[in-house]
């Protein structure tokens, strides 16, 4: 088995994530371009022309190439599960010298900048198992800009969902330009309050503009995106009419006593990549 | 209104803008984030490196990258100007700082010293870190890499025609931001 070259492999994941842009949030940029006017419009045609720029030149799209963040879903069959981890963090090291990455791993405590994107439970991996031989990976970058304005909500079920659309929107707009608008909001609801964060994160999975097969909790994703839009935050909280691209929900059960809402917050640099191996060790990336 | 200035632009030139105009500057910029911010503050102004009033402050934590022993700059966009507000007008006051870069905003106690020592809060597009670094010329300095690490250093950079910087803050008391809000 040539470790190496999925090593290698992993690299040109993470590549792809920081210098291109999925094609479902370009298309969306420019719908944005085209409704946009003044002050909004110059910041939609700067975010499209860097956007061309990162990739014609491969250069990461923003400095701030995020905390190094995988979804793993994991063939019960690949026959090197054992390897997968590591093979993750090396790549990640490799990375932080080859695409360059910003050395983005700071100790709480001591300060130290670790300096090649890894350190305690970073790279942060999400693993989850299914049937067959294939390993699936999906990278998606954070942003600290955006990161910082993810909210958790431990609200009273009493509020009901009329209250969960308020908190949603009424972070939103407290947020303002911080999240670096227009931004891709995922919100998690129910299970307790790490899963509806885990929740949040993953609804920043799904391509924008797709809609939940739910058709209660699809319009409740219409709803909050037009609420959040007629706020007039706009792109970068200079005013306009798009502050955000999308808004996905997921949800899970929750205790009878509990209305977890987890809110994630994506920048307009919606950063996704993904790969898959083979049990003979064959790549791709998409 | 679209302006063309040369840092670090007179103190006639800053009373002339208002927020929404869109300018573009050429000089030099210094980055600082957090940390230097907390480092320059508890210096005195003699003593650095570098002279911060003839340049315009740029709240960015850059990715570099050092080929053939010199620094260039590969992504270069700005970070959210609120972590800064706990600071800001000290820093302006002491550093007789003119013109900020940044992006999301920043508050009433930067609004009023931006007010009362002339200098505007300028808007750079968040995450526009490729574009941003085309228009850096030349990297004539870099101050505390070893302490403070790459995001955290002060880069110094020559840039041309360095925007669209939107005025979202303005000597006068305004701000796009809080007019928003309203």
């Amino acid at each position: 088995m040539n470790f190496d070259d999925i090593k290698q492999g992993i690299v040109k994941l993470i590549r792809k994530a920081e210098t291109e842009l999925p094609s479902d949030v370009i298309k969306a940029l420019k719908n944005a371009n085209k409704i946009e006017e003044g002050v909004a419009k110059t910041q939609i045609e700067a975010i499209l022309k860097n956007i061309d720029l990162a990739k014609n030149t491969k250069r990461p799209m923003c400095q701030d190439t995020g905390i190094q963040t995988f979804f793993v879903t994991v063939g019960i069959n690949f026959p090197y599960i054992s390897k997968l981890k590591d093979l993750i963090t090396y790549a990640v090291k490799i990375a932080t010298k080859e695409v360059p990455l910003r050395p983005n791993t700071v100790d709480p405590f001591t300060g130290e900048n670790h300096k090649d994107n890894t350190g305690d439970n970073v790279p942060y991996i999400t693993w989850d198992f299914t049937e067959g031989s294939d390993v699936h990976i999906t990278a998606l970058p954070k942003g600290g800009g955006s990161e910082n304005m993810s909210k958790l909500g431990m609200l009273k079920p009493g509020v009901g969902l009329e209250g969960v659309k308020d908190f949603v929107v009424d972070e939103m707009i407290k947020a303002a330009g911080n999240p670096c608008p227009p931004t891709v909001v995922g919100v998690g609801i129910g299970g307790g309050a790490d899963l509806a964060m885990k929740l949040g994160k993953k609804a920043l999975l799904r391509p924008v503009g797709d809609r939940h097969k739910n058709k209660t909790i699809a319009a409740m994703e219409e709803e909050l995106i037009k609420r959040i839009n007629d706020s007039g935050i706009g792109p970068m909280g200079l005013g306009g009419k798009t502050t955000v691209l999308d808004v996905h929900i997921e949800k899970a059960h929750r205790h009878p006593a509990s209305l977890p809402v987890g809110i994630a917050v994506q920048c307009w640099a919606d950063r996704r990549a993904n790969m898959i191996i083979h049990s003979d060790g064959s790549w791709e990336v998409k | 209104m679209e302006y063309h200035f040369k840092l670090p632009g007179s103190k006639d030139e800053i009373k002339k803008l208002h927020i929404g105009d869109v300018i573009y500057v050429t000089g030099k910029i210094f980055t600082a984030r957090d940390e230097a911010h907390h480092m320059m503050l508890e210096k005195d102004k003699s003593s650095l490196p570098f002279d911060p009033s003839e340049m315009a402050l740029f709240h960015c934590g850059p990715l570099m990258k050092k080929e053939n022993n010199k620094w260039k700059v590969v992504s270069a966009g700005p970070t959210t100007s609120s972590r800064m507000e706990i600071f800001e007008d000290k820093f302006i006051e002491k550093f007789g700082i003119n013109i900020i870069i940044g992006k999301g905003g920043m508050g009433k106690r930067t609004e009023k010293a931006l007010q009362k020592y002339i200098c505007v809060y300028t808007s750079y597009t968040g995450g526009a870190g490729a574009l941003a670094a085309d228009k850096v010329e030349e990297v004539p300095g870099v101050y505390w890499l070893e302490e403070l690490g790459m995001p955290e250093a002060a880069w110094i950079f020559k840039v041309k025609e360095f925007g669209p910087l939107v005025v979202a803050i303005d000597s006068h008391g305004e701000s796009i931001y809080r007019n928003l809000k309203k």
